[in-house]
């Protein structure tokens, strides 16, 4: 059974249909990709799939069970975590707190706990601390610690964006267009994390991408999609030189 | 360890307060006029700490925060004068202030499950309407007094009883000050920095609203009650809107999401109109310099700098100790 099974997903907008009929499949422990020129419906079907909109028609099914009409942080619980095209932080708080956030749903202390700071807070706390300090080593921010997030360079808030998601222990990772405004440097260096991640927490990953060499260089399986419906579906290499591709992206 | 000296610090700060105020009530040294603001001084600290929790912490502007205070006023005032004569006065004021923070917290659920939905200043608005609404419910109830008031509450929270309305002062801020370093309180602040971001790392952003506005609503309530057993009447004229301004100020003044500004802005501006007393008709004008003066201070670049020499400081010592 393949870890994410969407069919016939679609969903309109007034007179538009920004998805049609999706449909996808994809094994645990892959790293998929999810291309298409702007505007079609990448980014759409990546809401459907963590619940912020509800989809007119179709099926969700992570591990077989429906995720459709789950609110998105019921979603998460699920096992889906997200980053967002536009950096979504935590702007105000400190790099580890961003990472403590994310944390939330894997301690119990309840309420009473964190008023009075009594029992189990201290303990939890700290192994909050130990779990946050260990996801950013792994994304080489822990010297930034203390640092508020909104201070951090424009790369390494894009890596928070990334280890805050994967702090959620997510069984599918979802990355909109983690290399957009990246330099070429920094392009590899994120290639590199992203192969380091599959390792170290056996995530399943699902990308949207621009950059070809990102995607050619990992991605074991793309999706085409343009103006709301699949294109294309299968190996970079045959997808990528599909005469119907080349279309989408460069015109007659 | 940062957090055991900072402990040490504020406990430090929170005895000296309490020693001093202490030894001038002892020795008699201040005039009726100050010993009359020391408990509005300490209900105003209370009633800013916990609108800081929805203001700074949570972000949403809300402009009820006097209707949530008189609902736990009278709440707490009823059970005093009812309870005054079977009860030993402590018990009946521990129970008075559970009463009224309870009181004001079922109505912070009642305004804040439909309310929270708005953002911005439509919630700011329909909060200054509900503050609005509870005066106008309490003034038409018989049980409350109506319009002429509810009077001949027990006294049990005047400048005599100093100990316990500081003790009171300390249990709200030390709730906050926790609330806000726990998981709670940072799913609270990480709504309010970027709530589609909260929701997709599995937080339910409106179960914490709610829980952030409905604390600060038994905080307030609380608060209410010290007020109530204070000054011994109760009107509904006095929690309009311009109360629930004059807290929203002490909290911007301290710069929001900082409760030790909050805490030195409600004791400057609570003690200011009294001790410009003396200055008789520049009063107000004085009143309103000061706030000028502490508004430009909070934007201005002395304050940045300030700030960032600190924050310098900080990373040196940090990289010196790494």
């Amino acid at each position: 059974m393949a870890l994410l099974e969407v069919k016939n997903l679609g969903i309109s907008f007034g007179g538009l249909r920004a998805v049609d009929d999706l449909n996808m499949s994809i094994e645990e422990g892959s790293l998929v990709g999810l291309i298409g020129p702007n505007g079609a419906g990448k980014t759409t079907a990546f809401n459907l799939l963590t619940g912020v909109y509800l989809p007119n028609d179709g099926m969700i099914l992570l591990e077989g069970k429906s995720i459709v009409g789950k609110k998105p942080a019921e979603i998460c619980q699920a096992g889906i975590a997200r980053t967002f095209q536009n950096i979504r932080l935590f702007s105000k708080m400190s790099v580890l707190d961003n990472v403590k956030v994310a944390l939330h749903n894997h301690v119990k202390y309840n309420l009473a706990f964190s008023i009075l700071h009594v029992g189990s807070y201290f303990k939890q706390e700290r192994r909050m601390n130990e779990q946050a300090a260990e996801i950013l080593k792994v994304f080489e921010l822990d010297e930034y610690a203390d640092t508020l997030a909104s201070n951090l360079p424009y790369g390494k808030q894009r890596k928070l964006e990334i280890a805050r998601a994967l702090a959620t222990e997510p069984k599918l990772l979802l990355l909109d267009e983690p290399a957009a405004g990246m330099n070429p440097n920094e392009t590899v260096e994120l290639m590199e994390t992203i192969e380091l991640i599959r390792k170290k927490f056996g995530v399943t990953i699902l990308l949207i991408e621009h950059d070809m060499k990102l995607v050619s260089g990992i991605c074991e399986y793309l999706y085409v999609l343009n103006f709301g419906t699949e294109l294309a579906n299968g190996a970079p290499k045959e997808v990528l030189n599909d005469p119907k591709v080349l279309t989408a992206y460069l015109g007659e | 360890m940062a957090n055991k000296k900072k402990l040490i610090i504020n406990g430090i700060i929170a005895a000296v307060v309490y020693a001093a105020v202490m030894i001038l009530l002892g020795q008699g040294l201040l005039s009726r006029q100050l010993m009359s603001i020391i408990v509005p001084i300490c209900v105003y600290t209370m009633l800013a700490v916990s609108l800081c929790l929805v203001v700074g912490f949570l972000g949403e502007l809300s402009l009820g925060h006097a209707g949530f205070m008189s609902v736990g006023a009278y709440a707490g005032a009823l059970f005093l004068i009812h309870t005054q004569d079977v009860l030993p006065s402590i018990v009946s004021l521990i129970g008075g202030l559970l009463a009224g923070g309870c009181c004001a917290a079922i109505m912070g659920v009642i305004i804040g499950v439909p309310v929270l939905r708005l953002k911005g200043d439509y919630l700011a608005i329909v909060t200054l309407g509900f503050g609005e609404i509870i005066k106008s419910v309490i003034n038409s109830m018989t049980i409350t007094g109506g319009a002429k008031g509810l009077s001949k509450i027990p006294l049990l929270t005047t400048y005599r009883s100093f100990t316990v309305v500081f003790v009171l002062v300390l249990i709200v801020i030390i709730v906050v000050a926790n609330l806000v370093n726990s998981r709670h309180g940072r799913a609270v602040m990480a709504v309010r920095d970027n709530y589609i971001a909260a929701e997709a790392v599995g937080i339910p952003v409106s179960r914490f609203k709610t829980m952030a506005f409905v604390i600060a609503a038994f905080l307030a309530g609380m608060a209410g009650v010290v007020y109530a057993g204070n000054i011994g009447i109760l009107k509904p004229v006095q929690f309009d809107y311009n109360m629930s301004i004059e807290i929203l100020v002490m909290v911007v003044l301290g710069g929001m999401g900082n409760i030790r500004g909050a805490i030195i802005a409600a004791v400057i501006l609570t003690a200011l109109p009294e001790v410009l007393r003396e200055t008789a008709d520049y009063r107000m004008l004085l009143y309103a310099i000061v706030l000028i003066v502490l508004m430009l201070f909070n934007n201005s670049g002395i304050k940045r700098r300030i700030m960032e020499k600190r924050n310098m400081n900080k990373s040196e010592k940090a990289k010196k100790e790494a």
